[in-house]
């Protein structure tokens, strides 16, 4: 992965230089480890700050809506498919943009990695290739990355980019996995179970909104948890405000969520909010055929219908 | 829990259901008292925070009618609904905020007085089938 960091670099000067973007959107080192920073480069000494490695997962393509000025940005597969979903929904301008595609080998999900030191404190992690070597205070392991990637980096069906203007390696190999057994498995559960489940899993919420923020789908002028008057979901942490409020705001991604994992990866309690929002995309898939941000020319499937849609919510 | 009679919230088109409930009214068809109607203007006004905010507030059940697809009064309307209401529907019920039987949908023109009239009797009685609403209803703070 850290091939990459120099072909950013470079691509990211010569466009300064070319004149042809005002800034390029990446990552900078981080002050914590696992923590890679947002960085717009606006010149090419800046551009020197650009890194890459296994924890550039935050989805860059948050930064796009409503930009006046033309930037370049370094974009994952999951990253080209919100920068996709932003094109249909005019949040940007393709004329604005210049992707700099990169073949996406998966993010490290630091949480599994600090479950496995059984809660040391880690102070540094070096990659070198497939070998993920982390060191602090008095020890220092060697682990393989792909045991410790992100959940949905692990069932991505699209690592490679989507959309770009150059890429910036050899595009990888994309694998066929089963994305929903989770979802099937709690498909299958009785109802109660289904309702306890679900309570357990939202229960630690402290409804900061972090898993808001790090959507790049996000972008409504004013969300429907800050709206009042009239406000149709509480702001307190009683159990039916909070499900209500991941309810809703799963349900604002439906056709839009490119599974980028930034919910999960922004929530300081750890809730697994995507097994809301693949429910939704697994939905969606089987009674649409539509997958997100894959399509240009094809508009979303909430705006959108056929005649013949069919209409399984009507009683027998 | 005898005298137990489920709370359900109509959601009716303008154009289409509510003519109907009308037509049954003044047909003098009976139908059970149940339901409490909210008129909207089109089956694709209504916003999933609608019917959550009926199951907050403690309703057994909620039923959304609108027009036959094709015949909306907006051309449209009910098209898109349609692809939010399935959405909303296997949402709703894998995330366990409702158990199968409390949300119904159905298509009913403004001629259907009688189909209204039979419609309202299944809905309450699946809704009954389901007993009170307990789990997802927000606990007000009590004043002492």
């Amino acid at each position: 992965m850290h091939s990459y960091t120099e072909r950013i670099r470079e691509a990211a000067k010569r466009v300064l230089l070319e004149k042809r973007v005002d800034g390029v959107i990446g990552f900078r080192k981080g002050t914590v480890p696992f923590m890679n920073e947002p960085f717009l480069a606006l010149s090419p000494q800046q551009a020197d700050l650009l890194v890459w490695d296994g924890n550039c997962a935050m989805n860059l393509a948050n930064y796009l809506p409503k930009r006046t000025d033309r930037v370049a940005v370094t974009a994952k597969g999951c990253d080209s498919r919100s920068i996709v979903i932003h094109l249909l929904e005019n949040q940007i301008r393709r004329e604005q943009l210049y992707v700099l595609g990169i073949p996406c080998q998966g993010m490290t999900d630091k949480r599994k990695l600090a479950d496995r030191l059984n809660g040391k404190g880690i102070l540094g992690v070096e990659e070198r290739g497939d070998e993920l070597r982390v060191y602090g205070r008095g020890f220092e392991y060697s682990f393989e990355r792909g045991e410790f990637l992100q959940e949905n980096c692990a069932v991505c069906e699209h690592k490679n980019p989507v959309l770009y203007d150059e890429l910036l390696g050899e595009p990888v190999a994309e694998q066929q996995v089963d994305r929903y057994e989770e979802i099937r498995k709690i498909e299958s559960m009785p109802p109660d179970r289904k309702r306890l489940f679900f309570e357990d899993l939202v229960r630690p919420c402290i409804r900061c909104y972090a898993c808001r923020n790090a959507c790049p789908a996000c972008f409504c002028p004013t969300c429907f948890v800050d709206e009042k008057k009239p406000q149709w979901v509480g702001k307190t942490i009683d159990p039916t405000d909070t499900r209500t409020f991941h309810f809703l705001r799963a349900f604002h991604m439906a056709g839009r969520c490119t599974d980028c994992g930034s919910c999960e990866r922004a929530c300081p309690v750890g809730i697994r909010v995507r097994l809301f929002t693949r429910k939704l995309e697994k939905e969606i898939k089987e009674l649409y055929g539509y997958e997100a941000g894959v399509i240009l020319d094809e508009r979303p499937p909430l705006e959108a219908f056929r005649p013949e849609d069919p209409e399984p919510f009507l009683d027998g | 829990m005898s005298d137990w009679e489920p709370k359900i919230i109509a959601f009716l088109c303008n154009w289409c259901s509510y003519g109907a409930a009308d037509l049954a009214g003044v047909s003098r068809l009976q139908y059970p008292p149940n339901i409490r109607v909210i008129r909207v203007p089109c089956s694709s006004r209504i916003n999933p925070k609608f019917i959550l905010a009926a199951f907050r507030h403690g309703v057994d059940g909620v039923w959304v009618s609108g027009c036959h697809p094709g015949d909306c009064h907006y051309l449209e309307g009910n098209l898109y609904a349609r692809r939010k209401f399935a959405l909303l529907k296997s949402q709703l019920e894998y995330t366990g905020i409702i158990e199968p039987g409390r949300l119904h949908f159905s298509w009913i023109s403004s001629a259907e007085g009688a189909r209204f009239a039979e419609k309202v009797g299944q809905v309450v009685e699946s809704v009954r089938a389901a007993g009170p609403a307990k789990h997802f209803v927000k606990k007000q703070a009590e004043v002492p």
